[in-house]
């Protein structure tokens, strides 16, 4: 048997390649890594407003009378209570409590929204298709439908007034709004994935193309504070936030309270992963998730053993040269006891071990009032 | 990309350039811009012998780690140690500023059978 892989496009595949977008394979998504450089994305990021095509993240839509008490089921997080236009940011277990992905469920006036990671969208999908047999339930998945875009930075509310022509400095985090503009349906989302003040938005595939001049401006006239971003320092901007990423601090292999995401957790309800979870509360976790400082430029990438007096505890999941501090930060999980902020220990480099300091965590936090 | 013709190409994007004794070692811009952000380089240990395929270095980026690998038989006699506090030069200027090692040579033979930048062209139109 021949397997052939083609790599999907977004709508706005054109628009990347002819802003010079350096095109990479991404969960089988062909899209930017970047477009002038990570580091230069990253800074405008923190500094004024960064546009990504995460149009590659899976958008699903559920309808039925049980969607409430099935997601509430199905989720980490508790959603018993859940609100017309918010946004939750759950994790989706197995039985055994393995984090099968981490979403954002939204609960619309006559339907539920979910966004998945592109990567686990087949996954989830089955997922959701086989656990709600029988129930009043019915999924579409919209991913090839709709386009998603996320603004991120400082000045992303007061640029996305202007193209939105709506007042969005009232929507909180993790609220959003949806609206007609001409004859399509557009929501706006305050979340995002940076670290950053941000909107995501959804619009249909077939007029993402139109937004663009009122994103970027016109050929002779654009936007400076508006710069497009890709996947490089999206990758740059969640480290320093601590923002977990799917295959690096969640997997399937342990559960949300090990991954350090207790707060998106209710123990108390009922849900697939519950059991497994109280057990591992009670007899106590085996690692947890630290932020290290390294001493030197060295990049600690994902499964770099981590050691404390000379004896191994762990393991990296993400590391990067935090472009905005300047330092080698990372992620990683240690044995739980080899945790506390201050303590001092190595990373091995090829050859090398070199020393690393647990800090707290996130590494990033924006400043208060932007 | 305007690729410097005064100089040999590995498959593993290194240029090699001078005819004399000295030859001059780095990475080509192709492959400066397919790692991203170089946020380090391991430069090698001046006095260092090296053979022909050896690891030279290592090239770090925001993205990936990378080693640089010797095409020629010799003693690395010089480092270019401006790269420890910017790395980056090699993002900049691969071809020139960003150059990592020059190395002592007694002969320049290797070097025959490796790419022009004719070849390189074609040879990186194949891997894009």
């Amino acid at each position: 048997m021949t397997v052939t892989q083609t790599v999907q496009r977004t709508p706005l595949y054109d628009t990347h390649v002819s802003m010079g977008g350096r095109m990479v394979d991404f969960a089988g998504w062909d899209l930017p890594i970047c477009f002038t450089s990570i580091n230069e994305e990253h800074a405008h990021t923190r500094t004024a407003c960064s546009v990504f095509d995460v149009s590659h993240m899976g958008r699903l839509a559920l309808t039925g009378k049980e969607c409430q008490s099935f997601l509430d089921r199905l989720c980490t997080r508790n959603l018993s209570q859940a609100e017309p236009g918010r946004s939750y940011y759950s994790h989706i277990c197995n039985e055994d409590g393995g984090i099968l992905d981490d979403v954002i469920v939204s609960r619309f006036e006559k339907r539920w929204g979910i966004v998945c990671n592109a990567s686990n969208r087949e996954k989830i999908t089955n997922w959701i298709v086989q656990q709600s047999k029988g129930l009043d339930v019915s999924l579409k998945d919209l991913t090839t439908t709709t386009a998603m875009l996320a603004l991120q930075g400082p000045k992303t509310l007061e640029l996305a007034n202007e193209i939105t022509g709506k007042d969005l400095s009232g929507l909180k985090r993790y609220r959003f709004i949806e609206y007609s503009y001409l004859i399509m349906k557009i929501s706006v989302y305050r979340c995002g994935y940076t670290g950053e003040d941000g909107i995501e938005v959804v619009v249909p595939a077939s007029a993402i193309k139109m937004m663009l001049p009122k994103l970027f401006g016109t050929k002779g006239n654009p936007n400076p504070l508006i710069k497009p971003a890709g996947l490089g320092a999206r990758d740059t901007l969640r480290i320093e936030a601590a923002m977990p990423l799917y295959g690096h601090e969640l997997s399937e292999d342990w559960d949300s309270l090990t991954a350090g995401q207790s707060w998106c957790v209710d123990l108390e309800k009922d849900f697939i992963g519950a059991d497994a979870m109280r057990k591992l509360r009670d007899q106590g976790l085996p690692k947890q998730m630290v932020g290290l400082e390294l001493d030197g430029k060295r990049i600690a990438r994902q499964h770099y053993k981590v050691f404390a007096g000379g004896k191994e505890v762990g393991e990296v999941t993400s590391g990067t040269l935090s472009p905005t501090l300047g330092k080698s930060i990372a992620m990683a999980f240690v044995k739980t006891g080899e945790a506390e902020v201050g303590k001092t220990l190595e990373v091995e480099m090829g050859s090398k071990r070199t020393g690393a300091t647990v800090v707290k965590l996130p590494f990033y936090k924006r400043p208060k009032g932007s | 990309m305007s690729i410097p013709t005064d100089r040999k190409y590995c498959e593993t994007h290194e240029w090699f350039a001078g005819e004399d004794n000295t030859i001059t070692m780095g990475i080509s811009q192709f492959a400066a811009d397919e790692l991203t952000d170089i946020t380090y380089v391991e430069l090698p240990e001046i006095g260092k012998v090296v053979s022909v395929g050896d690891v030279v270095g290592e090239v770090e980026s925001v993205k990936a780690t990378s080693e640089i690998f010797s095409a020629v038989d010799g003693e690395i006699i010089e480092v270019n140690e401006a790269l420890a506090d910017h790395p980056e030069l090699i993002n900049d200027d691969a071809f020139d500023k960003g150059w990592i090692a020059k190395i002592k040579v007694s002969s320049t033979a290797s070097l025959e059978s490796l790419m022009d930048a004719e070849q390189y062209k074609t040879f990186m139109a194949g891997t894009h």
